[in-house]
């Protein structure tokens, strides 16, 4: 197993107002690794800081070995490529174009395409079923189709991590099924490492190999799904009390609510708000 | 299935034939436009007189021509330095508008829109009350303390409209307001304070003409225009990037910090050029890179260019009208840009992009 990006001791704030405190796991290659945690918890920060948006305040991240801060910007863009939320653009760029950025940290400042470049985007235009969208403008598309682009556009880009930003919010469930399909084949067939943001506890679970679990800037646990999910471990993270059972096919844990008429649950729900 | 294939595949070809193209078609329209600009007027000169008097006088083939000695006087001395003078403006203006606009992120910038080019009038004021151009400095100077005044305005607008990283238009156009009402009276000050009674000289900043100004003048601001112009394309790709927010642009591995704040400069070297010879000429940076953007797309190799030639075109146009319209009289040419313009800035406010913002 080995880990290609590091993380030391991590401490983050905005300002003055502290978000990440003393963060510390490692990436394993090859695999799909999930971040999950309540709103707020500084999940999106952390792909931030491992993506050299802000540095951090402290502690240090290691990309292949090398701290972030060695890295021209350049190369770890052919590295790592990012999926963000959503994107909004201002001004008429068409699906081609905006796929074909992707190609930025190969062609520079000014570099212009050739022949090369457009057939790397033409087959991963195929894989992510987005050729059909090459000429259509961005703010025309609907919410798993911007997906699906702005996930090919990090793909041309040929990185060897990917980063995924709560990458099946705003989605329904068979566009949230598309996406995570279309991820963990990437994952399998071309061996790319993807380290995914999601809130979203039973599709972390279903397809997620490892687990790191963070609450209000702090580590709480790592590790496989299924010792993860756990009832003292979410109780912990989320101050409420789940209901943690099974998927019928796969056996991954399957998180579900617990029912409201039971007193106790609200008390213990009322509680764990106070205490904040 | 297979047709569909081949149909998106060739959509997917490089775009650069279609793009020799468009600089073509706008360069030989540019061409058109200049070469009826320089032919009508008070006095007309037929097109084919113009264009043989220019081929003599520049390329020294002595064509034999009946034409009178006054044509050629209106010609070089008149009509050549303004129509000149007016490719340079559009050109820059249409410049800074497109890097304005993916700067910040709002298809409503633009350099009269925001008050840089206020800032950039008050800046060549201050170097004219000071006869900066009597100095070492020459006909480079002026431009130079309007560039001065632009950027300053920027930062200023960088600080009163930023919101998280954002600009929204509300903030954007108040922060504009704002900005051209204070620079509107210190101007009014000085020019008031340097030659009283003397309105011309306040009117000619706010409402913006084209005059003759001196040789050396045009060149030092067509040397600063074209050098502008040339770094702000060779960070074409940046500004693409840009276009998405500056979180994308590191992502796709662009150094941004440094270069947001050469671009920034840059584009206010080039408005502030212009503004200091033909002061403020408003709604050029708005509306040639909308028509533009919707032509050719909003890729910067391509857009820059094409709103550069676009815009110098506007103007030439523009400032034609201007001459002929209530001839022998004429109007300033910031009068026509204002007329097309005003109206157009309340169409884009309530397209589609307003619920963007």
């Amino acid at each position: 197993m080995n880990s290609v990006i590091t993380l030391n001791h991590i401490h983050f704030s905005y300002g003055d107002q502290p978000v990440l405190h003393d963060i510390s796991f490692s990436l394993t290659g090859g695999i799909i690794t999930g971040i999950i945690g309540p709103n707020g918890s500084g999940k999106s920060t952390l792909l931030k800081l491992i993506s050299a948006i802000y540095p951090p305040v402290s502690g240090t991240i290691e990309v292949a070995g090398k701290p972030l801060s060695h890295w021209p910007r350049r190369e770890l863009s052919q590295q790592i490529a990012v999926v963000p939320q959503d994107t909004f653009v201002p001004f008429n760029y068409t699906v081609a174009e905006i796929i074909m950025m992707g190609r930025t940290p190969y062609l520079g400042m000014f570099g212009f395409e050739k022949k090369h470049d457009i057939e790397i985007a033409l087959s991963i235009m195929e894989t992510t079923h987005t050729l059909n969208l090459a000429n259509r403008y961005f703010d025309q598309l609907s919410g798993g189709e911007r997906q699906r682009v702005l996930i090919a556009r990090a793909l041309v880009q040929e990185p060897k991590i990917l980063l995924l930003d709560e990458p099946t919010t705003h989605l329904d469930i068979n566009h949230q099924w598309e996406i995570m399909e279309l991820v963990t084949r990437l994952n399998q067939e071309q061996q790319i490492t993807v380290l995914m943001v999601t809130h979203d506890l039973n599709l972390a679970s279903f397809y997620c190999q490892h687990l790191v679990l963070i609450a209000k800037g702090e580590f709480i646990t790592e590790g496989k799904p299924k010792d993860v999910i756990q009832y003292d471990h979410l109780k912990k993270a989320y101050g409420i009390r789940p209901v943690i059972t099974q998927h019928p096919e796969t056996g991954d844990p399957v998180i579900l609510h617990a029912h409201p008429s039971n007193l106790n649950q609200k008390e213990s729900i009322h509680d764990s708000h106070q205490g904040e | 299935m297979q047709t569909i294939q081949i149909a998106s595949q060739s959509s997917l070809k490089l775009p650069y034939h279609r793009w020799l193209i468009w600089i073509i078609v706008l360069g030989l329209l540019l061409g058109l436009a200049i070469v009826f600009s320089i032919s009508i007027g008070t006095i007309s000169i037929a097109p084919m007189t113009t264009f043989k008097l220019v081929c003599s006088h520049y390329l020294g083939i002595n064509t034999a021509t009946n034409s009178l000695p006054e044509e050629s006087i209106i010609l070089f001395d008149i009509r050549i330095p303004r129509v000149l003078l007016a490719v340079l403006v559009g050109f820059a203006l249409a410049t800074a508008g497109v890097v304005y606009q993916t700067l910040l992120r709002n298809p409503l910038a633009d350099p009269f829109v925001i008050g840089v080019s206020s800032g950039s009038a008050l800046g060549a004021m201050v170097a004219m009350a000071l006869r900066i151009n009597q100095t070492l400095w020459g006909a480079w100077g002026i431009p130079l303390f309007a560039f001065i005044g632009g950027t300053s305005t920027v930062f200023i607008i960088l600080l009163l409209a930023r919101n998280h990283g954002h600009f929204q238009s509300q903030s954007l156009l108040l922060a504009g307001v704002i900005v051209n009402a204070f620079f509107s009276a210190m101007i009014m000050f000085i020019s008031t304070v340097i030659d009283p009674g003397k309105i011309q000289t306040y009117m000619f900043w706010m409402i913006g003409h084209l005059e003759t100004v001196s040789p050396s003048m045009l060149k030092a601001c067509y040397v600063y225009v074209i050098i502008g112009w040339i770094i702000l394309w060779i960070n074409s790709r940046a500004l693409n990037a840009l276009s998405f927010g500056e979180e994308t642009a590191k992502q796709l591995g662009i150094p941004i910090d440094h270069i947001k704040i050469l671009i920034f400069i840059v584009a206010s070297l080039v408005a502030g050029a212009v503004v200091s010879v033909s002061g403020i000429i408003g709604f050029v940076g708005l509306i040639v890179p909308h028509i533009v953007r919707s032509m050719v797309g909003s890729d910067h190799r391509i857009l820059l260019p094409c709103s550069a030639l676009g815009g110098a075109l506007f103007l030439v146009v523009a400032d034609t009208i201007a001459r002929v319209i209530i001839s022998p009289a004429e109007l300033p040419v910031g009068v026509i840009t204002a007329l097309c313009g005003a109206p157009f800035f309340i169409y884009l406010l309530r397209s589609r992009y307003w619920k963007h913002f």
